[in-house]
């Protein structure tokens, strides 16, 4: 196998990801496209472990990885549930109380 | 010997990869949120796949137990619980979309030449699996630290999802 094939799967989802944080309004479904960046980095993560072989630092990051998905997935989605309990609406463009 | 070990590689391989792209372009386009939630789940299957053909099955099965058991299931409660009805719905995406377009395809123009520049005939080596013994002694030995701050980090993040999801 060619380690660019397993690179070049990474920049894909990498870049189908930037477009969906950037495209979606949804909170929900920018939620879901970050969590197709934390992927695209855990396969870039696992193939150059295997590339520098006798180690398993890779695999290690890649599980601190996920862990870390995991936790920003619970606290996400706790504030979008808060944010609709409030406005009735999770549109992200419509949060502007903040801009000054 | 070693071509007809890399053939069903290869063709693994790319069935598994075409299938997460549309998975992918799915998720990030479809009009319908369950649709995409599930979508999601194709693509985090065949990421498991391709952990396996990485030679890493430990975090192949993690992957399938935290994201495609749990993260999934929180998906699906979050889309369920911030809309009335499930079905097809039109404002889930900006109105201007020729930029993320734009943006998103000039970051795959200059990532995809930069690889191929880079590591064009770079082979892997045959894939050894990494022992879940060997795993386990880095993360509570030379890792420790980072475990440690994970630790706080999950245990604040329950609290804290907790803190503001409650009704009072």
């Amino acid at each position: 196998m060619l380690i660019n094939e397993f690179l070049l799967l990474g920049a894909a989802l990498f870049c189908i990801g930037v477009y969906g944080v950037l495209a979606r309004r949804n909170g929900v479904m920018v939620l879901m496209s970050i969590e197709l960046i934390l992927n695209s980095v855990n396969i870039n993560l696992l193939a150059f472990n295997l590339k520098h072989g006798g180690d398993v630092i890779g695999n290690v990051f890649a599980l601190y990885v996920i862990a870390v998905a995991a936790a920003e997935v619970g606290v996400g989605l706790a504030i979008v549930l808060l944010i609709y309990r409030n406005r009735r609406s999770i549109a992200l463009d419509e949060l502007s109380q903040m801009k000054g | 010997m070693l071509l007809a070990n890399a053939v069903p590689q290869h063709i693994a391989f790319g069935l598994i990869a075409a299938v997460m792209i549309v998975g992918a372009l799915r998720v990030v386009t479809s009009n319908n949120m369950v649709r995409a939630a599930l979508w999601l789940v194709v693509v985090l299957s065949g990421a498991a796949a391709q952990y396996i053909l990485l030679a890493a099955e430990f975090v192949a099965v993690t992957q399938v137990l935290v994201y495609v058991g749990a993260v999934m299931v929180l998906f699906l409660f979050g889309t369920m619980l911030t809309r009335g009805q499930i079905g097809h719905e039109r404002d889930l995406n900006n109105k201007h979309r020729i930029i993320p377009g734009v943006v998103a395809l000039m970051l795959a123009g200059i990532l995809g030449y930069v690889l191929i520049d880079a590591y064009h005939a770079s082979k892997l080596p045959d894939a050894v699996p990494v022992s879940t013994d060997k795993i386990s002694d880095s993360i509570f030995s030379t890792y420790l630290l980072p475990f440690w701050a994970l630790s706080i980090v999950l245990t604040a993040a329950v609290v804290g999802a907790i803190v503001l999801a409650r009704k009072d």
